[in-house]
């Protein structure tokens, strides 16, 4: 426990270095799950009933069978058919699919919970459907999207540990050395779970100030 | 490439592991409805320096890895069995959750019925037992499905504590028979069959409360 100081201050680069590995698969899964969660949300609100069924049981797909053995089965199962993806590889899909799946279901339930009138004023002023989608219903919906795309962001920093039980060397992985390097237990969890705590602090109010601008922009600001 | 004797030995192992997953899915959030329902009267405590520690601490619980607090709790508490030890942990983490949910099922009670506790002269304690608590349960109950659901699905880090649960079956499995592909492909497919039901069933009583 003594050497709990000192150790870590040899240990820091390693720390740093897990530290942006998280970051990096934070954002990186999070950017694939953005861009999943706009296609299957938009694509579930379909008036073609083979595309609402094929994105209903994609998402149902995506969300039933949990993320632990998503991962899992990309790093173990996939290879046994002949595709090896990177640890990292895995970890970015597997975020992004399953969260992606989560997304969508706030994407359309975002772009429901815009009054219908707004789509009817939108088509009186002669709007195409795609320009009605991004210059009126989407600004909208958006504001309604950013609190709970907060709270999956939060949620899939907290998976994102799973990367060090594939061979990846996040921040988990490097307390656990330090850990094990110093028989610090209780000062090296201690230290993990406040990094945790520190960038999903730095996260949730990097999504507040989004919903704030956000918000200014259709202005709904001030009194809010 | 799909081994067909490799899946119908596997198959009997992950049912195995899937008991084990149901228990703690069960007993866990047993703890959760529990515990979640003490943070949430502790939040509105008339005290502060009963109410902000509790908020703070939720807080904090609520975004750190459920992972890391599993591996804390292992090395740094002895005399506990893994299993028990893990449904602790993930009964508190989802505690936390539920907290919330309470809070916002709480605060959905319309004001007039306070008033009219009041105007009634009714004691603090029977409020909340006879007029609060049964409204707000009534407001939450879908919540808490979904919340159920979620924690079935993240059973699986109860592995990394040694629990045998379906997850940890499959792949001890996987690992000795060379049986990845069968043995996840059927734990991810025993995930799907139980939530998709269950889901369904949650968002019915959702469409039913609504009215």
């Amino acid at each position: 426990m003594a050497d709990f100081l000192p150790e870590l201050g040899r240990a820091l680069p390693d720390v740093g270095e897990g530290l942006l590995v998280t970051l990096e698969a934070t954002v990186l899964g999070a950017a694939l799950a953005l861009v999943l969660a706009f296609a299957l949300g938009l694509a579930s609100r379909s008036s073609r009933l083979p595309v609402r069924g094929a994105t209903r049981v994609t998402v149902e797909f995506l969300r039933g069978t949990s993320l632990y053995v998503q991962l899992f089965w990309l790093f173990f199962a996939l290879p046994m058919l002949g595709f090896r993806l990177e640890p990292m590889a895995c970890g970015v899909l597997a975020f992004g699919l399953n969260y992606g799946a989560y997304g969508a279901e706030v994407v359309r339930g975002a772009v429901n919970a815009v009054p219908r009138a707004q789509s009817e004023a939108a088509i009186a002023l002669g709007m195409g459907p795609g320009l009605r989608l991004r210059r009126v219903v989407l600004p909208q919906a958006y504001v309604l999207m950013i609190p709970p795309f907060k709270n999956l962001l939060i949620q899939l920093l907290k998976a994102t540990p799973l990367l060090s039980l594939v061979t990846v060397a996040d921040l988990t992985f490097q307390i656990d050395q330090l850990r094990s390097a110093t028989g610090g237990t209780a000062a090296a969890y201690l230290l993990l779970l406040l990094l945790y705590f520190g960038v999903a602090a730095l996260l949730g109010a990097g999504m507040n100030a989004l919903e704030r601008t956000a918000k200014e922009r259709l202005g709904q600001g001030g009194d809010a | 490439m799909w081994d067909m004797e490799a899946a119908r030995a596997a198959l009997p192992v992950v049912l195995k592991g899937f008991g084990v997953t149901l228990l703690a899915t069960l007993l866990g959030f047993a703890v959760a409805v529990l515990a979640g329902l003490v943070i949430a009267l502790l939040q509105r405590a008339g005290t502060r320096w009963i109410a902000l520690p509790v908020s703070f601490l939720a807080h904090f619980v609520r975004s750190t890895p459920v992972m890391v607090q599993l591996f804390a709790a292992w090395v740094l508490i002895s005399g506990l069995d893994a299993l028990p030890l893990g449904i602790a942990v993930l009964g508190l983490h989802y505690a936390t959750y539920l907290s919330e949910v309470y809070r916002a099922g709480i605060d959905a009670v319309p004001k007039g019925q306070w008033e009219a506790c009041t105007a009634l002269s009714l004691p603090h304690r029977r409020v909340w037992r006879a007029v609060v608590l049964p409204q707000a349960v009534r407001n939450v109950l879908p919540a808490l499905g979904n919340y159920a659901i979620s924690m079935f699905k993240e059973t699986p880090f109860l592995s990394v504590i040694t629990v045998h649960e379906m997850v940890h079956e499959a792949s001890t499995f996987g690992s000795t028979h060379f049986a990845y592909l069968e043995s996840f492909t059927l734990a991810a497919a025993v995930f799907l069959i139980a939530s998709w039901p269950t889901s369904a069933l949650v968002r019915r009583l959702e469409a039913r409360l609504a009215h």
